[in-house]
């Protein structure tokens, strides 16, 4: 192995140390195997959902996002929101969604890559995977602004609604409906994920660290 | 890596997934499905009454102020639903010359809805698509559109002799006509004219599998629309009784595997089909066993005395797979296109069997466990009770009084009679409860009788068996009674309607035209206790017969399944526009309208067409939401549609009167539904 990619990747644990301190090593190898199995997971929850209250509506209307794709009365809301000229749910972040599953995939063979790099590189593979929620979120609340802002001004009301931004989160109000937005478990299982990987990385700095700077001194005193 | 830490690793993996998959596992869809959604208040708690003495006294002062007794508080009580409540019970009524049906929530006794199956109307739409309307060519009789009917009895689908919810069928007397309706969506489906006969009166009763539908006749002609002088009435003139094959995959009448059987001209009245001990059999009355002629300008006794000279007349007793056995045998004729068992076929096969039945009776109802049947002689102050047990050992032993003079076999009467139980005057219909109980509708006394039946019901009550228990005053002239479920084989007692066909004095006066009366009483008590709870007033046409089924059972569509639905042939229509398929296609004179219609506009706006095309007009209501129901019209033209959510419909016109139409939504959909209209321009011949 070249130096670089033993800087890079970092130094293997000789199998006596592993024998003797198998609880050390596995701990973040398994604590990053469980974010990712909560991070696949949370493909199949909702990451968040709204529902909107009227009086002519006594079942509510509900709007679920999942990661990829929208589910519940889309027809119904895109119906209404036609009168304040807003776009049909569809055209939202339709690039977002058809490429979240993928992009779910590709950092969790990220995470995978990451328990076997034993530098602080690693940390660099599981940076999507903890900025993932944040990122959904701000996502989210651009595309809801844009929706909101950028209302078509030959709409049937346009007179009577201006333009507005939606609520991401809590309780919100257009015309006679009530909305009220929340996140979802998918949203919440991602953001374990993001948790369980800072905290894999605190056990992962603690068994490799040791090893890391074993190997410096190593090839230093091998240097001089 | 060595082999065994890899091998250790893959357990570790093996113990995350099943950890991990028994986490999920806890979240049960429901759990889902419910996801953020927020509890709604649904229905109010049921918390026990206690009045404070300051509610007391506000309802003894309003029961004062309103002249209302505790009783009237109690019924009150008893049928109040509180808004957004629903009924536990949907009565489905013949809606009598209106042609309609009606749909009427009980206890509360509120008009649901109409079904328009005999006559056009214009809110749902019924009849009033253009030219070559499919439901103004249902129709026609020998060419001329018979635009209304007089529906008699209603008749829910059954499957082991219990409503079942599916299918609803009416007969229209004055047409001899059958409407079949889907309870899916609550619209006619199908009519059928009988060619044999020109009226009916037995129409709407099924067999405990709904394998077929019944249309008993009624006034003898000559089968098929043929003429005889009345004189020849003897000779020429039959009665007759029809057996519908209906295909519940279809939901239709299956009219090439129907037939008919002929009968002397007795004016068969009312059926009911057996059930449980007598499965296969069906029992029919009749009232002109003298075969009266009338003529009481020729000095004649007229219809009503001559047709009620004798003490008996004749139950006619069906063995109806025998019958069927002889149609599949081929051993019918045809009658004007139809097949007809003849009355040599049916005395040769054993199909058909008289009983004498005492006096002009109106009716005969089969106990829910097919024991027994009820026969009241209109004109006699008894019930007469047959069993099915003593039918059919006087069958099997030939016990025959005679025969008539058609060569049919009379059974002794003594042989095939259970008992006999004195009600009252003018005793017409029966309905049976959960209890043992028999209800009889008294005409002449304007009373509901409450009596008791033997044999395995003896146990059900407190009083001996074949006794009349209590009679509760109706007001008036009470016809038919509906119990609930009460023809059923497993009725539910609780409720009955009372169908009193005089009001008199009970409503406002409404003009010299007064409303019928439907009482609705509470029979959950045994003994003398059965009130009258509810007067509702039905200003549309006379019902005759009603059935009262339980809400729960009814599976109705809340919207169609899917846009573009129709409604006719049950199944997505392609030729339904989608959205971005709107538009004008012309072909020659010949144009084609693509429209969708959703809140709060139609696409296309403006049509243009000449004056002499002939239009195709697709509409497609591009609705999801419960109750976003449009209409259409075209002013002029006669054409309304009811376009409810999801429905495709099709019309056709030819644009024969140029000018500017305005076309509007007709049904008030939204904030915005004034705006929702469009013009339709027929330029005249020669603009350019």
């Amino acid at each position: 192995m070249s130096g670089f990619m033993s800087t890079l990747i970092g130094p293997r644990v000789p199998e006596q140390e592993l024998r003797e301190h198998r609880a050390r090593y596995l701990t973040p190898t398994l604590i990053f195997m469980l974010a990712r199995v909560l991070l696949l997971v949370s493909i199949f929850f909702p990451y968040w959902h709204m529902e909107l209250e009227a009086p002519q509506y006594p079942n509510g209307l509900f709007l679920t996002a999942h990661v990829n794709h929208l589910s519940g009365d889309v027809r119904e809301i895109d119906g209404l929101n036609h009168y304040i000229g807003m776009r049909p749910l569809g055209e939202a972040a339709a690039f977002e969604r058809a490429a979240s599953v993928w992009l779910i995939i590709a950092m969790f063979l990220l995470v995978e890559g990451a328990a076997f790099v034993h530098s602080k590189w690693a940390l660099l593979l599981a940076v999507p995977v903890i900025t993932f929620p944040g990122g959904f979120l701000l996502d989210l609340y651009i595309w809801m602004r844009s929706f909101g802002l950028n209302l078509n001004p030959e709409a049937p009301l346009s007179a009577s609604v201006k333009p507005f931004v939606p609520t991401v989160v809590g309780e919100g109000g257009i015309g006679q409906f009530k909305t009220y937005a929340d996140l979802g478990t998918g949203f919440w299982l991602a953001v374990a994920c993001a948790g369980l990987t800072i905290v894999g990385f605190y056990f992962h700095r603690r068994a490799y660290r040791p090893l890391f700077l074993q190997m410096r001194r190593a090839a230093a005193g091998g240097a001089s | 890596m060595t082999a065994s830490t890899l091998a250790s690793r893959s357990r570790h993996v093996l113990a995350l997934m099943i950890a991990a998959g028994s986490v999920l596992a806890c979240i049960t869809p429901d759990a889902l499905a419910q996801e953020g959604r927020r509890r709604r208040g649904g229905d109010q708690e049921a918390k026990p009454v206690q009045l404070s003495p300051e509610q007391t006294d506000q309802l003894t002062k309003i029961a004062t102020d309103r002249k209302l007794n505790v009783d009237d508080l109690l019924s009150a009580a008893k049928t109040y639903m509180p808004s957004g409540r629903h009924d536990d019970y949907v009565l489905f009524s013949s809606g009598g010359q209106s042609g309609q049906v009606f749909a009427i929530g009980v206890p509360s006794m509120r008009l649901l809805r109409s079904i328009s199956v005999f006559t056009p109307e214009s809110w749902q739409g019924y009849g009033f698509a253009g030219e070559a309307d499919r439901v103004i060519d249902s129709l026609k009789i020998n060419g001329k559109v018979v635009a209304w009917g007089d529906t008699h009895h209603p008749a829910l689908s059954e499957t082991k002799g219990d409503y079942d919810g599916q299918f609803l069928f009416i007969g229209d007397k004055a047409n001899s006509r059958i409407g079949v309706i889907d309870l899916r969506d609550w619209e006619t489906k199908q009519v059928v004219k009988n060619p044999l006969t020109v009226s009916d009166h037995g129409g709407a009763f099924v067999t405990p599998n709904t394998e077929y539908v019944i249309e008993g006749g009624q006034y003898a002609t000559v089968l098929g629309y043929g003429y005889a002088p009345i004189e020849e009435y003897k000779k020429s003139y039959r009665g007759m009784v029809t057996l519908w094959k209906f295909d519940r995959a279809k939901g239709r009448i299956d009219v090439a595997n129907s037939f008919a059987l002929e009968l002397p001209p007795y004016w068969q009245d009312l059926a009911d089909a057996g059930k449980n001990a007598s499965d296969g059999f069906f029992f029919l009355n009749s009232f002109n066993a003298e075969m009266a002629t009338g003529g009481i300008e020729k000095g004649n006794p007229p219809f009503e005395a001559g047709a009620s000279k004798r003490d008996m007349d004749y139950l006619h007793i069906v063995d109806w797979r025998k019958a069927e056995a002889a149609f599949k045998a081929g051993k019918a004729k045809m009658i004007n296109g139809f097949a007809v068992l003849s009355m040599e076929t049916t005395a040769a096969e054993g199909i058909l069997h008289l009983a004498p039945e005492p006096k002009s009776p109106h009716g005969v109802d089969v106990t829910p466990n097919g024991q027994f049947m009820v026969v009241a002689g209109k004109l006699d102050p008894h019930v007469t009770v047959y069993s099915i047990d003593r039918i059919k050992a006087a069958i099997a032993s030939k016990k025959y009084s005679g025969t008539d003079d058609y060569g049919l076999p009379i059974l002794d009467f003594d042989a095939v009679k259970e008992a006999q139980v004195e009600l009252g005057l003018g005793p017409l219909h029966t309905q049976f409860d959960d209890k043992g109980y028999a209800y009889t509708s008294l005409f002449l006394d304007s009373a509901v009788a409450r009596w008791t039946l033997g044999g395995e019901y003896d146990s059900l009550n407190p009083e001996p068996a074949w006794k009349l228990v209590h009679k509760t005053p109706v007001q008036y002239n009470i016809g038919h009674l509906c119990a609930a479920e009460g023809d059923s084989a497993s009725p539910d007692g609780k409720y009955l309607i009372s169908m009193s066909k005089w009001s008199v004095d009970r409503f406002l006066t409404t003009g010299p035209l007064l409303p019928q009366n439907f009482q609705l009483l509470d029979i959950g008590s045994t003994g003398t206790t059965m009130p009258v709870i509810y007067d509702m007033p039905i200003g549309v046409g006379e019902p005759h017969y009603c059935q009262m089924i339980k809400a729960d059972k009814l599976q109705s569509w809340k919207v169609y399944p899917e846009v573009g639905w129709n409604p006719h042939t049950q199944s997505l229509d392609p030729n339904a526009p989608k959205k971005g398929q709107e538009g004008v296609v012309r072909d020659g004179s010949n144009v084609i309208i693509n429209m969708t219609a959703i809140r709060s506009h139609f696409s296309p706006e403006h049509v243009e067409v000449n004056e002499g095309d002939h239009v195709t007009w697709r509409i497609v209501a591009a609705e999801t939401a419960q109750d976003a129901t449009h209409g259409f019209c075209i002013g002029g033209y006669n054409i309304n549609l009811s376009l409810e959510p999801g429905e495709y419909t099709e019309f056709t016109f030819t644009a024969d009167k140029p000018g500017t139409y305005p076309f509007y939504c007709t049904e008030f959909c939204s904030a915005l539904h004034l705006e929702m209209m469009g013009y339709l321009h027929i330029k005249p011949k020669g603009t350019k």
